[in-house]
């Protein structure tokens, strides 16, 4: 911390800036756009020739997806030396000097800190830079390159990790599809999308991963494209995706433009690194950077499925499973939070997150996570229950950034991908084997049928719900703690004290314990509902199933808080010291001091979440289906329909909010009703209006040219000389006789006349 | 210098090819008339040339001379067509362009 405020400092005093990043470092590191590149080539393969391989192409995306996790398992090795060994140069950039004011800016973080536990030790972190020119235009260069950091690396393991347990999964999940050869051709290039993104050095590069993930997601969800909802959902997902790519695409201009004002020589800047440190240095002025941060904003909203731009997820769950697992839970969805992550010195300056106030992204998070947790409560289908709990985890994570716990934002991301994919996976294995999502008609009992799913699908949803010592505790724990408004035993000292974040966490907490209660009781417990004898999955669903329920369990070790005491010091906080960038491109975030008593206090509030719920469902709706004789999913009588408050609330989320009724009744008939009427006015009275004028106009002056100018002097000039023509002809057709001789008589007499002429003239 | 005698024969040549043009209804008798027009003028101006005392005559003579070798190949092989296909070279019978 005092490094980086002593950088920060120098550089501004002097006219150069360090921006955390060498060109140097292992091979490794510097040739990691090979990751991305294996899943393009196998895309590019599978398409040409995927239908003549044995597999359908499947092996070839499971070759390159596997060596590309084998390349990302050793370029995390090769960055947990490079991150505290390195010794290389960093780069520095030419900055335009700013004044005190900005100077003062850059080290705002100094009064927050005070309690605060310093970073990791503080040792600066450099990434690993390259680049490469992509084109040149008016010469503004523009780059295409890697960087790559902890985040980078830790994105490249997740993705590539999750894709290939997908891989193998769909293998049999998608057995005998119809376009089961196009499924893996676009599971490949959403790989290596998703890949290229992660390494993004640039904000363009960014841009365009950014559209190719939104096309394989369009294309994914809408694979069984023949029913008429599933491509529904597909355009719903795109077009909404297009409302917050819109706000990427001008906050990224906004942020190029801002970087060229500082920077001397220079007509703008995409390079992620450049932009940050700038804005981290107080170079950028305060009001492009809000613009740019509420820009970007709009587009983590819609990619990542923030309130009020969620609604396209839930129904992205119309494509296969494997797809919402890896795209719709672990990987796609979290790019925005990624992006947040990723361009933490704009929003972190933008929406001033060190200044302890409300700020825009923490309040959209927190709404979302609740707003998605009440949702799961209302769904039948299984997999929406997902959905919006993913929702609401991806609020968790914006919430956490908001508020400046980045680690715990990115940790959670972590733990989330692992867990919820399981889960995702896990309620595909449970549809292959009921052939139905309905988890009231067509699930229940399935304990007995389904060992292993079931075993991993309860580890998942503890690890969801956040009981210790699965993944989800530690990560909640650690986002609860960064909100810094506990101050009980510690549990303050982040970047201010965000008391409301931390209730809606508490409260997102205790509804995500309940509903997942009631969906695994649906699922798994009482009585089977459906038809058929439902049967465990084979050894490609289950395998991937237990490897992710493993990672769930173990997956929260890799970063235990600092100052645990069952725990010794190495192992503290490592995912923070590798992960989180302690460099110019970063900004100076305070770390809140971990809490027993509240680490204790979420953990009641989980139980009890579960206990109410489990209550409910375990205990009465058990009850009263013994009583019944059959298996019920909910009480006959239950609140919702003895307390009319209830019942209005069971409506309101049952309709989700009518936020599909708003965009589709209110925005979109209220913009094309008025917009259809006034073009039609427009269209009937001006535009109509003049072309009719101007036609009556013409009609008539064509009519008075026709007939006086066309009929009389036109045509009778063309007459008249026609018919001259024509008698002259009728005259002289005598003359011309045929005969040779003839013509060589008027020959010779008009030479002698001639001849004649020309003695008597001359 | 006896201008007048060449200039003689030369309008009495002129004459009688003008008179075998005009007269005659075979084709080659024709075409024989306008040699004698075209020597005609030959003789003219060779006379012409002698008499001023300079080459000019002599060399529209002989461009004349090779005009007409052309125009009589060209006149003869019509003619030969002309009777190949319709058995005659009477020209009063060829009037196909007659209007």
């Amino acid at each position: 911390m005092d490094a980086l405020l002593a950088i920060a400092a120098a550089t501004v005093a002097g006219n150069d800036l360090a921006l955390g990043i060498t060109e140097g470092g292992s091979w490794l590191l510097r040739n990691v756009w090979l990751i991305p590149l294996l899943p393009a080539l196998s895309f590019v393969g599978i398409l040409f020739f995927g239908k003549k391989m044995p597999r359908g192409g499947s092996e070839l995306g499971i070759a390159a997806v596997g060596i590309a996790f084998v390349l990302a398992l050793l370029t995390g090795v090769a960055w947990v030396d490079h991150r505290d060994d390195f010794h290389g140069e960093e780069v520095h950039v030419a900055i335009v000097q700013v004044d005190d004011h900005g100077a003062a800016a850059a080290g705002h973080g100094d009064d927050a800190d005070d309690g605060g536990a310093a970073h990791g030790g503080g040792h600066p972190s450099l990434a690993v830079h390259r680049t490469t020119t992509w084109f040149q235009t008016n010469g503004v260069e523009f780059t295409v390159g890697t960087l790559v950091d902890g985040l980078a690396v830790m994105m490249l393991l997740v993705v590539t990790l999750v894709s290939l347990l997908v891989h193998v999964y769909s293998t049999d999940y998608v057995h005998g599809d119809r376009r089961y050869t196009h499924f893996f051709a676009f599971l490949s290039l959403f790989s290596a999308s998703m890949l290229l993104l992660v390494v993004s050095e640039n904000t363009l590069q960014l841009l365009c991963a950014w559209e190719l993930v939104g096309v394989c997601s369009f294309a994914l969800i809408g694979h069984w494209w023949e029913d008429k909802p599933n491509s529904d959902a597909a355009l719903k997902a795109f077009l909404t995706n297009r409302v917050g790519d819109m706000g990427l695409l001008v906050g990224v201009t906004v942020l190029f433009f801002a970087a060229g004002s500082a920077l001397p020589d220079r007509f703008g800047s995409f390079s992620i690194a450049e932009t940050n440190a700038l804005a981290n240095s107080g170079a950028l002025s305060h009001t492009a950077l809000v613009v740019a941060a509420a820009c970007l904003m709009a587009a983590v909203m819609s990619k990542s499925g923030q309130f009020f731009l969620h609604t396209w997820l839930p129904d992205a769950m119309a494509g296969p499973t494997p797809v919402s697992a890896l795209i719709h839970a672990a990987t796609m969805v979290v790019a925005g939070v990624f992006m947040i992550a990723r361009m933490y010195g704009v929003f972190f300056e933008g929406f001033q997150i060190g200044g302890s106030s409300i700020n825009l992204m923490a309040l959209i998070g927190g709404l979302t996570t609740i707003v998605g947790a009440l949702l799961a409560f209302v769904q039948r289908d299984i997999k929406k229950v997902l959905a919006y709990s993913t929702i609401s985890q991806l609020g968790y994570m914006v919430l956490a950034l908001g508020v400046g716990a980045w680690t715990a934002a990115v940790f959670h991301l972590f733990t989330h991908a692992f867990f919820k994919a399981c889960l995702f996976l896990g309620s595909g294995s449970v549809s292959h084997a009921v052939h139905s999502f309905d988890m009231k008609s067509d699930m229940g009992g399935l304990r007995k049928d389904m060992p292993h799913t079931y075993r991993t699908f309860m580890i998942g949803t503890v690890a969801l719900a956040g009981l210790p010592p699965l993944a989800g505790f530690w990560s909640k724990d650690e986002i609860l703690v960064g909100t810094g408004g506990w101050g009980l035993m510690g549990g303050t000292g982040g970047n201010g004290a965000y008391t409301l974040m931390l209730g809606m966490g508490m409260l997102t907490a205790a509804l995500t314990a309940a509903y997942m209660t009631r969906c695994v009781y649906l699922t798994f417990f009482g009585e089977f509902r459906g038809h058929g004898q439902p049967h465990e999955s084979g050894p490609r669903i289950t395998v991937p199933l237990w490897i992710l329920a493993s990672l769930a369990i173990v997956a929260g070790l890799v970063n235990l808080p600092k100052g645990f005491q069952l725990a010794p010091g190495s192992l503290q906080e490592r995912f923070g010291h590798f992960v989180e960038p302690v460099a110019g491109y970063f900004p100076a975030i305070s770390h809140a001091t971990p809490s027993w008593s509240l680490a204790i206090v979420s953990t009641m509030v989980v139980m009890g979440g579960i206990a109410a719920s489990g209550w409910y469902y375990f205990v009465k709706v058990e009850a009263a289906s013994k009583a019944a004789g059959t298996s019920l999913t909910e009480l006959p009588d239950g609140p919702t329909t003895r307390y009319p408050l209830a019942r209005m609330g069971h409506t309101l989320l049952a309709n989700k909010y009518y936020l599909d009724h708003f965009y589709n009744g209110v925005v979109a008939d209220g913009t094309k009703g008025p917009l259809a009427r006034m073009a039609n006015r427009i269209n009937q009275d001006v535009i109509d209006h003049t072309v009719d004028v101007v036609g009556e106009t013409a009609v008539k002056a064509g009519t008075v040219v026709y007939q006086k100018i066309d009929q009389l002097v036109v045509d009778g000039v063309v007459n008249a000389s026609g018919r001259g023509s024509s008698g002259a002809g009728e005259k002289l057709r005598k003359i011309n006789s045929g005969k040779v001789q003839s013509y060589a008589a008027i020959l010779f007499a008009a030479a002698t006349v001639l001849a004649g002429v020309l003695i008597v003239i001359v | 210098m006896l201008l007048n005698q060449f200039l003689l024969l030369s309008a009495v040549l002129f004459a009688i090819g003008v008179y075998g043009v005009l007269a005659r209804r075979n084709g080659v008798l024709v075409l024989m008339s306008i040699e004698l027009i075209l020597n005609a003028v030959n003789i003219n101006l060779v006379a012409f040339g002698a008499f001023r005392a300079t080459v000019g005559g002599e060399v529209f003579a002989l461009f004349i001379i090779a005009v007409a070798a052309a125009e009589v190949g060209v006149g003869l092989a019509m003619v030969l067509l002309l009777y190949r296909n319709r058995r005659s070279i009477d020209l009063t019978q060829i009037d196909q362009l007659r209007g």
